[in-house]
């Protein structure tokens, strides 16, 4: 590998964009054949383009053999961060399980009253209306987002730009009832249907959790569970 | 805090662009219960300081010592280590695993 491959591989792991390095294995390369570095959008016409894309999409490094050589994929996906609107009681427990299974989490609340270091002593915390705060947060494909206030006028905004920058979980806290008058809001302002169905709600696993704490796990381990979809083995993903 | 292998290859990069001789050691393959994942790292400079981990502090000596040597050379080594593998390394993995370990020179 040289500087400017690893310099390349730098900005793409800093700026959260999927990259690869890709080692040819077998001896007797020039050191810059040996390394390329690549994103998705640069693997068509490679010899190993359809293991690679499946690495990305596994977030697995490893060996593959391709037209007789060996190579190695090392894949590195952006870490998941997790955006919550609303500084609530679940939310407090939430932040703290996301610390231990390494989310990087920041909480949204306008509500000055909720959104305190008092109450998230070790989390961001960001004391603003989501249209202002969401911008910067720079959501994406690797972002989960749960809307946990109860209260349209916050949670509304954070879903849509959620859901239009395709984050790969949404949650929204909220009775049926509740959820059926969300997806009409927010299919009334301009979301496809698709997208509005792609909210869980009820949001968490069912597990008959019954106190804030108990929801925070539940929404936790809903959130490991889609993260690691990709992984798990095909007929346990059929069952589901 | 533990340093992530993003933490370690910016690192790496630093240490090349303030003129020191770097390797980056990648964990490629493991059989059995291995310490670290396939993809772990660790960087190396020409004088033996180091950052990251391919095995939770089993071999790393070992590694470090090769990885001088391949700054040195420029081409890069695969490096096997287990207890499986017992005539080409002393070092064995408490753990029972094995791992193929490549050590790239940053040129």
């Amino acid at each position: 590998m040289n500087l400017d491959q690893l310099a390349a591989l730098n900005r793409c792991i800093a700026g959260r964009v999927p990259v690869a390095a890709v080692t040819a294995l077998d001896a007797g390369l020039e050191p810059g054949d040996r390394v390329v570095i690549l994103t998705p959008e640069d693997v068509s016409g490679q010899y190993y383009a359809e293991a690679l894309l499946e690495a990305f999409r596994t977030g697995r490094s490893g060996i593959h053999e391709a037209a007789g050589r060996r190579y190695f994929f090392n894949v590195h996906l952006p870490p998941v961060k997790l955006v919550i609107t609303g500084a609530v009681h679940i939310s407090q427990a939430l932040a703290e399980i996301a610390r231990v299974i390494d989310l990087d989490c920041t909480i949204i609340d306008p509500r000055t009253a909720f959104a305190t270091a008092g109450r998230f002593p070790l989390t961001r915390v960001i004391a603003e209306w989501p249209e202002r705060a969401l911008p910067a947060l720079a959501l994406d494909r690797y972002t989960a987002f749960v809307a946990l206030t109860h209260d349209p006028k916050i949670d509304d905004p954070g879903l849509d730009a959620a859901l239009r920058a395709g984050c790969f979980y949404v949650g929204a806290l909220g009775s049926r009832k509740t959820h059926a008058k969300r997806v009409e809001r927010l299919t009334a302002a301009g979301l496809p249907v698709a997208a509005v169905a792609r909210i869980r709600a009820p949001v968490g696993l069912d597990l008959g959790a019954a106190n804030p704490a108990e929801i925070a796990v539940a929404i936790a381990a809903e959130i490991i569970a889609a993260m690691r979809e990709k992984r798990r083995a095909p007929a346990e993903a059929a069952e589901r | 805090m533990l340093a992530t292998d993003a933490d370690i290859l910016a690192e790496a990069e630093r240490w090349k662009r303030a003129g020191r001789g770097v390797a980056i050691a990648t964990v490629i393959e493991t059989w059995g219960s291995a310490p670290r994942p396939t993809g772990a790292h660790l960087v190396i400079d020409h004088e033996g300081n180091f950052l990251g981990s391919v095995s939770g502090g089993c071999v790393e000596g070992a590694v470090v010592e090769e990885a001088i040597e391949a700054i040195g050379t420029g081409e890069p080594k695969l490096l096997e280590f287990g207890v499986a593998d017992e005539t080409a390394w002393k070092v064995g993995l408490s753990c029972g695993g094995r791992i193929a370990v490549r050590v790239e020179p940053v040129t």
